[in-house]
């Protein structure tokens, strides 16, 4: 309330000290990837794809970014790509990093469904990252990946 | 006994039409994580594979990890040919075994 009869130049410098600090900020985040995976998550990727790393593109994770009760978050993958029979979408599955296991589901789609869409349920146990990655028939993997804050967690929990 | 319900759309189907289905069951997905208040563990008993067939043809299916949710719920499209029997299927930990039965009715176009 106060603030507006503090002079100008008052108010210049805690904005430019919110800016320094908003800069420091978004220097460590973008330091941050490098390590934000567990090795888990990026194991049992590698494990689906046989090692190829996945290109981000064609797939859609649509899930809430705030939920507050892990045990039954609702998620949607889309994956935008024909479902010809000899070119389609094979396999959807779905990680988490921070979970007591990596492995979420695996979808296995055909070309009767006409479309790459699948909508389910999981748990989250904690804040953490989820990775949705598509299995194409040209062997090609392709990925989206979701951080989901969790404020009341599930799979442990009496 | 678990009780496993499917939902189409009421709307009139025409061959080409991609028709998001809807099936759930009633189950507790018990983890494996958890701990009885006494420390004890509380064994795994979860659904590991789902399947859905169209007129005898597999369209869809999945495995299953302690992640999914309780009464696991699924959405997914089949593309509408003919009017046929959609076939569902769920296998899980301890035998667990559940079929369910609907039909597609295709309107002749």
């Amino acid at each position: 309330m106060s603030r507006r009869f503090l002079p100008p130049f008052a108010s210049e410098t805690s904005r430019r000290a919110v800016l320094a600090g908003g800069m420091a900020a978004i220097g460590l985040v973008t330091l941050r990837p490098a390590r934000a995976e567990p090795d888990d998550m990026v194991r049992a990727i590698r494990e689906f794809t046989g090692g190829i790393e996945p290109r981000a593109g064609k797939v859609t994770l649509d899930i809430a970014p705030l939920v507050e009760n892990g045990n039954a978050v609702s998620f949607e993958v889309l994956v935008d790509h024909p479902m010809r029979p000899d070119d389609h979408v094979r396999e959807i599955a779905l990680f988490t990093d921070k979970n007591p296991l990596p492995d979420v589901a695996v979808f296995r789609l055909t070309p009767h469904m006409g479309k790459a869409h699948v909508v389910c349920r999981m748990r989250l146990a904690t804040t953490q990252h989820v990775t949705a990655v598509a299995r194409l028939t040209d062997g090609s993997f392709w990925a989206d990946r979701r951080e989901v804050i969790v404020t009341i967690a599930a799979c442990t929990e009496e | 006994m678990a009780t496993a319900m499917i939902l189409l759309p009421r709307t009139t189907i025409r061959a080409g039409d991609v028709v998001m289905i809807k099936a759930m069951i009633s189950h507790p997905m018990e983890t494996g994580f958890r701990r009885t208040d006494t420390g004890g563990e509380i064994p795994r008993n979860i659904i590991r594979q789902f399947s859905c067939r169209y007129a005898g043809e597999i369209v869809f299916s999945c495995n299953f990890h302690p992640a999914i949710a309780a009464n696991p719920f699924l959405s997914f499209p089949v593309l509408a040919a003919r009017s046929g029997p959609l076939e569902f299927v769920w296998r899980g930990d301890n035998g667990f075994l559940h079929r369910e039965q609907a039909m597609l009715q295709v309107a002749a176009s």
